[in-house]
């Protein structure tokens, strides 16, 4: 058996989508502050023609920084760690390592399709899965060869015990496979019709209140499988490398992983309180929302206690303050949701402003600052160089902190602002404001919304600039470092 | 305690997907039939309807707007009666949206006209001053879709025996007679309700531009 530093890691494919992350992170942000401004300046609408309004450019957003950024950095994740807790390395398998190569360049070919189309505005509109079916059944394609390349390693591993990271990625595996199969089933008029229409065009399988169930059923775990489940596994793998500290407890992170396997899916219902799905479900999904929180915090504080007796770290590398309040917000995320899926709460809160404001402390705060601090701490040891300027990290981290603070406090305002004017009536029981008072009155939290969001994407781009100095102009590294990543 | 579980990948695995799939066995399988059970009465969408659905979904309307009324007073008060479950048997997909940027539109057909959405789409602020919605003026330009939108009727007919008449049928004929004898006339009303000269100019030369889908689709939400 070789030891761990005998074996040198074949970082090819990593390194590749290091690269699509900070392009989509740009792309996808970008738009992202756009039509945030859009909301308080509408006259922004205009500047691309009908490809350039707030509900065209929308999902672009959406699929671009969930399907672009946040997929590139867990592969690049994926590729760079699991091989090295299963102690096998890409450029052992031959096979894999090019199947690996061919899943990016599918990859490529699906998100450059995706954009085009939506851009287009050929969508079948259903949130977060708006791709029509010939991109469907390219992603199910580039899913299975990820499948393969992850069992294969596996298959080869010399660590007997895998690694808590891993469960975490079969979960994501296995859970956006099983979702994204059943919410995508589409009926393609093209083979029904005598060939009539538009080739690429769908009718989803299911109607009205089942399609709104399948569709919360996957919307709501593709916050679990995308934005939870896989960030979880970079935390496991990240935190204990760059502090040199061993994870808290075992037993913890066995409870909230299968707590959180078991309890997730459940908790869909959420999204549809209120509507026309039967009441029963509803209530399913508010009360497992709440039970929720065990299995998150489980896993948040056993990251936050991780790093007992060594919080000096924080004090001194950037790379842990990211990570340490990615696990913060993501505690304050999966406290906020549960608020917001008890029925009496979401009767105000849903279809308000306060939703999307949940949403970004979770992405920006958990999701973005876990990649962020993934991607730096692999640049020392894939790119062997130190990395090229820690007081650009820490510019970095308060600039995007003070970011995704002002994003979430006005969206707290606005969307409770909102819900509250929707229902006010006055001493004769005559509804109060007329609908377009409740919009006139979120302008200013809109225009700090936009500002938050520009403090984050100015962020985005430190990092991608840090990023690429490292890799092309950082210190040079003898060997690799143990686990504190070293900066200038 | 787990890891002779950890050291078995396959099982692992086989545990995690048990672990995970039942959830939606319980929760979405026991009312599916029941739900997607039409109230009375209700009508599938003609075609003009359906290239209308399209303009709606392809400008991404449901970005801000939503299509479900719920049942507190102060929505009915604002919106009129809430939904019902009965009321999406014909919507592929639904359409209820997460958003509310906008006013909900499930019944917008009963307080709106075809010249008030004519007016709307072309320039919010003309009807609502302090809008913040975009102008879509590429609408009145752009043909619709209107045989993408055949094509779907026939694909629903024949799939999920969604009731069209004999109109309805998988080939190009019919389309083109259908679009000649039913599609036509509907578009003209609308055109003539709008009280826009280049529309109806445009519609009585047998094009048909998506604003007139659109504003069907929309007097057909009630």
């Amino acid at each position: 058996m070789q030891s761990n530093t005998a074996l040198e890691y074949d970082y090819s494919v990593a390194k590749l989508y290091m690269w699509t992350t900070v392009i989509f992170g740009i792309v996808g942000m970008t738009i992202g502050v756009l039509i945030a401004a859009q909301l308080a300046f509408p006259e922004l609408n205009y500047l691309m023609g009908e490809y350039g309004t707030f509900s065209r450019l929308r999902p672009l957003h959406t699929n671009v920084v969930i399907y672009g950024f946040t997929l590139s950095g867990i592969m690049a994740s994926f590729y760079y760690s699991a091989p090295r807790v299963l102690k096998v390395s890409m450029g052992e398998l031959p096979l894999i390592n090019a199947l690996a190569k061919f899943q990016f360049v599918a990859y490529l070919v699906a998100a450059t399709g995706m954009v085009i189309s939506l851009g287009m505005g050929i969508t079948a509109n259903k949130e977060y899965a708006q791709m029509e079916w010939p991109l469907d059944v390219l992603i199910v394609v580039y899913w299975v060869i990820w499948g393969i390349n992850m069992f294969a390693l596996i298959g080869a591993r010399r660590e007997k015990a895998l690694y808590i990271s891993l469960w975490y990625y079969i979960a994501c595996f296995l859970g956006v496979a099983m979702l994204y199969l059943f919410n995508n089933m589409e009926v393609p008029t093209l083979f029904f019709s005598g060939g009539l229409g538009a080739w690429y065009h769908s009718v989803s399988m299911y109607a009205g209140t089942n399609d709104a169930l399948v569709q919360w059923w996957w919307g709501h775990n593709a916050v679990a499988f995308v934005f939870t489940v896989p960030i979880i596994a970079l935390i496991y793998y990240f935190l204990p490398k760059e502090s040199g500290q061993a994870v808290y407890s075992y037993k913890l992170s066995l409870l909230s992983f299968w707590g959180l396997m078991f309890v997730y899916l459940w908790a869909g219902g959420h999204h549809l309180l209120w509507s026309t799905v039967p009441d029963w479900m509803q209530t399913m999904g508010s009360i497992f929302s709440v039970v929720l929180i065990l299995p998150s915090w489980g896993s948040a504080i056993n990251m936050l206690l991780t790093m007992k007796g060594e919080w000096n770290q924080l004090t001194e590398n950037p790379l842990i303050k990211f990570m340490v309040l990615a696990s913060t917000f993501y505690m304050l995320s999966t406290l906020e949701g549960p608020i917001q899926a008890v029925k009496s709460v979401n009767a105000i809160a849903h279809f308000t402003d306060w939703i999307p404001g949940h949403v970004h402390d979770g992405v920006l705060g958990w999701v973005a600052f876990m990649i962020f601090a993934a991607l730096m701490h692999m640049s020392t040891r894939v790119f062997k160089r130190e990395i090229y300027s820690k007081s650009l990290l820490e510019a970095q981290f308060w600039i995007q902190t003070t970011g995704v603070v002002l994003y979430f406090t006005s969206m707290w305002i606005a969307g409770i602002t909102q819900g509250m004017m929707w229902r006010a009536v006055d001493e004769y029981g005559n509804l109060m404001y007329s609908f377009i008072d409740t919009v006139t009155v979120l302008h200013p939290y809109y225009t700090i919304r936009a500002i938050g969001g520009l403090l984050f994407l100015i962020g985005v781009f430190m990092f991608a600039y840090n990023l690429y100095k490292t890799a092309t102009a950082g210190r040079k590294l003898e060997n690799e470092p143990q686990f504190r990543s070293p900066m200038a | 305690m787990f890891h002779w579980l950890e050291k078995n990948p396959f099982l692992f695995s086989v545990g995690v997907f048990i672990v995970i799939a039942f959830a939606g066995l319980i929760e979405i399988l026991p009312n599916f039939a029941e739900a997607a059970r039409p109230i009375k009465g209700l009508k599938p969408y003609t075609v003009l309807e359906l290239a209308g659905k399209e303009v709606y979904k392809k400008d991404n309307c449901i970005a801000c707007h939503s299509q479900l009324i719920r049942p507190f007073k102060a929505e009915t008060d604002r919106y009129g009666q809430y939904s019902l479950s009965g009321e999406y048997a014909y919507d592929r997909p639904f359409l209820w949206g997460s958003k509310r940027t906008g006013p909900d539109l499930h019944r917008v057909g009963n307080y709106r006209t075809s010249d008030w959405h004519a007016n709307h789409m072309w320039d919010p602020k003309s009807v609502v001053p302090t809008s913040i919605m975009p102008a879509y003026k590429h609408q009145f330009k752009n043909i619709a879709d209107t045989e993408t939108a055949y094509a779907e009727a026939v694909t629903v007919k024949r799939v999920f025996n969604t009731p069209y008449g004999p109109e309805i049928a998988p080939s190009k004929e019919a389309y083109e007679k259908y679009y000649k004898e039913k599609l036509l006339p509907e578009a003209k009303k609308i055109a003539k309700e709008m009280k826009n000269k280049e529309v109806e100019a445009m519609v009585n030369q047998g094009k048909v531009p998506e604003i007139v889908a659109l504003i069907a689709y929309l007097n057909r939400l009630k």
